[in-house]
């Protein structure tokens, strides 16, 4: 079947901002979605709150919406728009339920917009547990024995039916949030409430707990012809039991028979033709160990991260063709874009291993629990590619940033080994190598891991490898072996104790979905230890090489938006007309795809990693400002073996994050910034912070997204830190600052060496000491006077030119007490730079590559000082990923706890509020609801005052107010009627005023005090089941009363296209 | 170290496997990622050197009863062998049969640079070896020779139909893969496997209801008996070919084979239904494909390659007779053309209400 002619113009629905379930994947897939209708001709349409995005590029799409992703204001544009299609299968889950709730209520009927891809029924009967039990059982394919329960007695019945231990998953959710495994009854009515709690339908699906399985995915595709292919199998190290997102994965599968392969495979292919899915699918299996016994876990009827990571792994663009699909060709039309010569209705092959290695976010959430179960934690994930599994494994975990280049890492508790073998927890990869090496047998933690033998036995290899040159040292013929199972040269001389190894040349061979039976036209490299190198064999155009890299996997302070500026400076320097490589190794990307940049080596980005491709590129120079601190951590090493870093050089930046260096250049022009001091040992730190006066900031140089950042207000804390610090073992000092509790702006500038281009200043409503990544930023700035401008424009333009800027810098600064500090000097792009160009129009990444190689502003059209803002406000609220992580320490400070963000577009500050946070989850009441709105208050006594203030205003809108003793009186003192409550850890009686829809707002700040924090998580955790948003700064709380007395509701916001947003 | 010296005077290092013995063979490529024990035990691969392009074979281990009839292949070649193998059915590691087998060959070899010289260069010829011959014209002249002679069995045997026997099949064996005999099973039919060399008119005596046809290994323009011999079973029952036997029907119809320049190995085939137009994935292991313009008038192409549009399949009408390039059988590989079979007992159906 051709495509259907009728399809003029289409309403893609991206997945919102970035979520722990719901990551950068969503991008790549939006973004290759949206290239396939363009080259059909199609006009696009796209919404997606998350500004940080490639998909909302300006020339990605035709009409571009940041927009809250809910019914409403969907159903708006439609009616706006008016599109023919609707693809619903490329957003995620958030993109699939906003499109079956759309044709649901009848919208997609009424304005006549065909659902594209996979029809509706489809789509329900792989979403709705029922049809898809039914659907299953029509076609032959075994589900674990389960029930649906809607309430608890019903889910205890269910499970006492099936047998303990069950699985709980809830209806609707993403990432499995709210499910778990009860083992016992007792169990289960926790674990039974809290799923029903979190199901938006209030229904849990109770099976069978098959833990233990071997856990084993397909990645197919389908077309409306009824043809079916198996992209690829993946098989989870971990067995099941453990979320998939948090599984290390391997792809193929490698310990199935063809006999065992077959089976899933063409239960796969049943399932699919049977759902009648058009597009991509992933079906997920248990495999039982034993026999030919397999049961459907899930199937998602939509392309997902498991389909990211596919099409990385094989070099098959699944969105690719799913949007080609759900245009109305078929599988057989389309070619292979790879061999550009053969079908793409084929399966591809591959000729190496690859495995998937989770990122999570422990290291941001001290003290939270890091085990792991069925719902994902995971906020991203590396991708590796070896010739052998081990050589992959080890690539993974080198490249996943965790400070670890062997599968050797000290224990995080001093329990016995075999307690911590048992546990299901983030580390477990590595106690078990832990305890191969301590001799324990692989029949034995088989026994207690169900982790497969085949992967056992290769990491005793590994082990006794490693063991034998630790005793014997590097004997002849090691070296070999050692490389071939990927140990990087440092490690190899770390463990062997050699003083020098012969330091092999790596190779490069290509990923080419065929196994090498066709020549590939992309060039998409991994590293081996073979002699033939397809790289250095592959013919090139001449033209001057540059590489740039990447920012590696999604992280908290580390997220889509280095994606977005990596992309886009490879783009630029293509344009310009030079040769680009890109390095990276996170598979949900589009720096990743295959056509981003002339040559894609998917590799760790490690100093002998990077080094061994520069070996073979040879490149003019190295781009490292777009990567976040992966890239900006390899400048120092790379200037030192010689290789030019263009743009900003190796010796800015360390004037920029060398404390005394750094120093002397504010004292030069005379800008201030809160003292500090740097130090290496506990009593420096005591003796520091007692000079510098409490409160002080806490925080180790070199670190992005405030990683192992605190504000300490006594000695205690202060020690606590140094020794936590201390223990991790550091190579750079620890910084301790005075704290200021100001107001807080932010600038990403362009210096050119001559100019000093500022495309924006973002003013935060959180004052100094919530991260400037979890604080809610507004631009233009809404509150700083002329004079204060000036001088921002002034110092950033001063600085910038100091530091011999060749590209971007992100300055942040601070007003307290009417004086003008800098808090922070970034010489690389930062999160707000797609948040600034998108909103500007400045092309920020553009300019930025072009400047650094030597192009001045001013031939680009662009001047020095601040451009003009736009008449509307762009406000960025992050948001959280709580849910998942639900015993977090989820109030604000200075450690970066947002996984995303989302943007807010109003003609006003109050409107552009109203959105963002509406964007970002936040149930605002309707103008009927605002009468019955409850705020509980529970404060510090030093936040008083700024309680007062948010009391008053609760009062003049006539929201009723609740408050914990001492708050209550506080508030009561000044003749403001409140509700005194008990304390949480005292009584029940907020919960119940919770459960009762008395309370909608939850204002807490306590953060400073270790043992009310516990008191709070409870709260929190509570809160997030029932949709109360809660608040831990009383500057957020103020801005929500400005929405709160505002006129806005989700039917009246202005729809802002930002492709046609008025100058 | 021991070589795997080509015709074309490329040399590539690797550790020795299995048997020790030297060995001159076709040298090709199957990019199936699992199923290696089918492959090691297909005849189709009789006189081949077969180089994996999966690089981690092993993994399963040997398990027997997934065997498809006796290995047959010169040589095997693998990036890496596993000795540590897992699965619940595995009996022990792959390389303790490679030895009892006989079969000599290599690991620790770069494959894919294997696959990319057979890729651009076409088929040729290769010897596993411990030492360089300085002479290749051994390697050069080597040709599969008798190869149906070999691997079709001696004497004629009955495998009985699963439950009621609805049909009886005469196959006649080219070096046939045990799955054909069970997917006709499967169906209701007995299966009566005859030698190739097994006169039409013996096979014809038995009165079957349907004839098979087997795949095979070699040149199928050597089969010059089989080939006189198939002429007067065409036509006389339903006959179903596959693979070789494909390639034997055209031939006895007076059509043309050609030898392609690296075939097709693996499972991962697209293969177009010219008459419904789905395509399906196949498995395949062939180096000679029917021309099918060279059977005008004659049959009509059913099936054709996605990729290089070459002849996967043939029906002849008048003779009651389809034949196709791939296996429908799979083991190893996809079982999505499986219905063929359902297509061949249909067939058998209608002639016995005829």
């Amino acid at each position: 079947m051709p495509k259907d002619q009728t399809i003029r113009k289409v309403l893609v629905i991206g997945s919102g901002p970035i979520v722990i379930g719901q990551a950068a994947e969503f991008d790549y897939a939006g973004a290759q979605a949206c290239r396939v209708l363009k080259q059909e001709g199609i006009n696009v349409v796209l919404v997606n709150s998350n500004p940080a995005t490639i998909m909302t590029d300006q020339h990605l799409a035709d009409e571009i919406y940041l927009e809250p992703l809910n019914a409403t204001t969907v159903r708006r544009i439609i009616e706006k728009e008016r599109p023919d299609g609707l693809i619903a299968g490329l957003g995620g889950q958030t993109g699939l339920t906003l499109a079956m709730q759309l044709s649901r209520d009848g919208t997609l009927n009424e304005f006549g917009v065909r659902l594209l891809g996979s029809p509706i029924e489809a789509i329900e009967k792989a979403e709705d547990r029922e049809k898809f039990r039914e659907t299953m059982l029509n076609a032959g394919q075994p589900c674990v024995p389960s029930g649906i329960a809607e309430t608890l007695d019903t889910a205890l019945a269910v499970a006492k039916r099936i047998g303990y231990p069950v699985i709980v998953r809830p209806a609707y959710t993403l990432g499995g949030s709210g499910g778990g495994i009860a083992t016992n009854e007792e169990e289960m009515h926790q674990i039974a409430r809290g799923g029903l709690d979190a199901s938006p339908i209030t229904q849990i699906l109770v099976e069978k707990c098959i833990s233990g399985w071997k856990e084993i995915e397909f990645e197919t595709m389908r077309d409306a012809k009824g043809n079916v292919i198996a992209v690829c199998s993946m098989e989870n190290v971990d067995p099941v039991g453990i979320h998939t997102g948090d599984s290390v994965v391997v792809a193929p599968a490698l310990t199935l028979s063809d006999k065992e392969y077959q089976m899933l495979r063409t239960a796969s292919l049943d399932i699919i033709s049977a759902i009648g899915i058009v597009g991509g699918c992933n079906c997920q299996f248990a495999l039982n160990p034993d026999s030919f016994e397999y049961a459907v876990i899930e199937v998602n009827p939509r392309v997902s991260r498991s389909s990211a990571l596919a099409s990385k792994a094989t070099g098959y663009p699944i969105a690719k063709m799913t949007t080609r699909l759900a245009l109305g060709y078929s599988l057989d039309e389309i070619m292979n874009d790879i061999t550009g010569k053969t079908c793409a209705c084929f399966e591809p092959t591959v000729d190496y291993v690859v495995v998937k290695f989770p990122k999570w976010p422990f290291d941001k959430f001290y003290g939270s629990s890091r085990r792991l179960g069925t719902q994902m934690k995971a906020t991203g994930e590396v991708m590796a590619i070896g010739q052998r599994f081990e050589e992959a494994l080890m690539k993974a975990v080198r490249g996943a940033e965790i400070s670890l280049d062997t599968l050797n890492a000290p224990p995080l508790t001093d329990e016995p080994l075999r307690e911590r073998l048992a546990r299901q927890d983030d580390r477990r990869l590595f106690t078990v190598f832990e305890a191969l090496k301590s001799g324990i047998s692989v029949d034995e933690i088989f026994e207690i891991t169900k982790i497969d033998r085949f992967f056992l036995y290769r990491l005793r290899a590994m082990a006794e490898t490693e063991m034998k040159a630790e005793k014997n040292g590097l004997q002849p013929g090691d070296y070999e072996i050692f490389k071939k199972m990927g140990y990087p040269d440092e490690a190899i001389r770390r463990i062997s104790g050699a003083s020098s190894v012969p330091g092999w040349q790596m190779s490069y061979k290509m990923v080419d979905t065929c196994g090498a039976e066709f020549a590939a036209e992309t060039p998409y490299f991994y590293s081996c230890t073979d002699k033939a190198c397809e790289s250095r064999s592959l013919k090139r155009s001449g033209r001057p090489v540059v590489i740039v890299l990447g920012s590696g996997p999604i992280r908290i302070g580390q997220g889509i938006e280095f994606d977005y500026s990596s992309v886009h400076c490879v783009w630029t320097l293509r344009q310009i007309g030079y040769d680009v490589v890109i390095i990276n190794n996170n598979p949900e990307t589009v720096s990743t795809d295959y056509d981003t940049a002339d040559r894609l080596y998917f590799e760790p980005l490690t100093p002998e990693d990077v080094w061994n491709i520069i070996q073979v590129e040879k490149p003019v120079g190295v781009v490292v400002a777009f990567g976040g601190q992966t890239a900006i951590k390899l400048t120092g090493f790379l200037a030192d073996q010689g290789i030019p870093i263009l743009g900003t050089s190796a010796e800015s930046i360390d004037i920029a994050e060398d404390r005394e260096r750094f120093d002397a250049l504010l004292e030069h022009f005379g800008i201030r910034r809160p003292r500090g001091m740097a130090v290496r040992t506990l009593e420096e730190a005591v003796a520091a912070a007692e000079e510098l006066g409490y409160p002080v900031l806490l925080r180790p140089s070199y670190v992005i997204g405030g990683q192992n950042m605190t504000i300490s207000r006594s000695r205690e804390k202060t020690m606590d830190y140094m020794r936590r610090i201390l223990a991790g073992g550091i190579e750079n000092p620890v910084l301790i600052d005075q704290y200021l509790p100001g107001v807080e702006l932010e600038v990403d500038v362009i210096s050119d060496g001559t100019d000093v281009l500022i495309p924006g200043i973002m003013e935060h409503i959180e004052r100094a000491g919530v991260h400037s990544g979890d604080s809610i930023a507004v631009y233009p700035p809404f509150n700083l006077t002329v004079k204060f401008q000036e001088k921002i424009c002034d110092i950033s333009a001063k600085l910038a030119l100091a530091l011999g800027t060749h590209g971007l810098v992100n300055i942040q600064y601070l007003i307290f007490d009417n004086e003008l500090y800098v808090i922070e000097v970034n010489p690389r792009a930062s999160r707000t730079v797609p948040y600034i160009s998108k909103v500007t129009g400045v092309p920020m990444v553009d300019l930025a590559s072009r400047v650094m190689l030597g192009e001045p502003l001013k031939k680009m059209g662009y001047g020095n000082g601040l451009y003009p803002a736009p008449p509307y406000c762009a406000i960025k609220v992050p948001v959280f990923s709580f849910e998942k992580l639900n015993d977090a320490d989820s109030i604000l400070g200075p450690e970066m706890k947002s996984t995303g963000e989302v943007l807010g577009i109003g003609i006003t500050k109050a409107e552009a509020l109203f959105k963002g946070l509406s964007a970002a989850g936040f149930s605002l009441p309707t103008a009927r609801e605002k009468t019955h709105t409850g705020v509980l208050l529970s404060v510090e006594d030093e936040d008083f005052p700024d309680a007062i203030t948010v009391a008053k205003r609760c009062y003049d809108l006539g929201i009723r107010l609740f408050a914990t003793k001492d708050t209550a009186r506080a508030i009561s003192s000044v003749g403001i009627h409140v509700s005194p409550v008990a304390d949480p850890s005292s009584s029940d009686e907020i919960t119940h005023l919770m459960e009762n829809g008395d309370v909608s707002y939850i204002i807490y700040t306590g953060a400073v005090k270790d043992d009310t924090v516990g008191d709070y998580t409870v709260l929190h955790r509570k809160a997030m089941v029932l949709g109360i948003p809660c608040m831990t700064s009383l500057d957020t709380a103020n801005a929500l009363m400005d929405i709160l007395g505002s006129r806005f509701t989700p039917e009246n916001t202005a729809l802002v296209d930002i492709n046609h947003m008025r100058r | 170290m021991a070589y795997l010296v080509l015709s074309n005077g490329m040399i590539f290092e690797g550790k020795r496997i299995g048997a020790t013995r030297n060995r001159i063979g076709e040298l090709v490529f199957t990019t199936g990622m699992e199923g290696y024990l089918e492959t090691l035990t297909d005849p189709s691969y009789y006189g081949q050197i077969v180089t994996q392009t999966f690089p981690l074979i092993g993994n399963y281990g040997v398990i027997e009863e997934d065997f498809e009839g006796n290995s047959t292949l010169f040589g095997y070649i693998v990036r890496e062998l596993c000795d540590t193998p897992s699965n619940f059915r595995s009996a022990y590691p792959l390389n303790d049969y490679l030895v009892a087998k006989g079969i000599p060959g290599l690991c620790g070899v770069d494959t894919r640079e294997i696959v990319r010289i057979t890729r651009e260069e076409g088929v040729m010829n290769a010897m596993i070896c411990d030492e360089i011959p300085e002479d290749l014209s051994a390697i050069r002249t080597f040709r599969v020779e008798k190869a149906v002679d070999t691997v079709s069995g001696n004497e004629k045997y009955t495998c009985p139909a699963d439950g009621k026997e609805k049909y009886r099949v005469a196959l006649i064996d080219y070096g046939a893969k045990h799955n054909i005999i069970r997917s006709l099973q499967k169906r209701g039919c007995s299966v009566t496997v005859w030698p190739a060399r097994t006169p039409a008119k013996e096979i014809l005596s038995s009165v079957p209801d349907g004839i098979m046809l087997s795949n095979g290994p070699g040149d199928p323009k050597e089969n010059s008996f089989c080939i006189e011999e198939l002429r007067k079973i065409i036509g006389v029952k339903p006959t179903f070919g596959i693979c070789l036997g494909h390639q034997l029907v055209a031939l006895a119809l007076g059509g043309n084979t050609v030898k392609l320049k690296y075939g097709h190995r693996g499972g991962n085939q697209p293969v177009r239904d010219l008459s419904s137009g789905r395509t399906y994935i196949t498995s395949q292991n062939h180096g000679y494909a029917v021309v099918a313009d060279s059977l005008k008038g004659i049959g009509i192409e059913s099936f054709r390659n996605a990729n290089d549009n070459s002849c996967e399949g043939m029906e002849y009408p008048e003779k009651n007779c389809f034949t196709v390039q791939f296996h429908p059988e799979a083991a190893s590989g996809p079982r999505d053309t499986g219905i063929l079979f359902d297509r061949f007992v249909q067939r058998m159906e209608e002639e016995k209400h005829a």
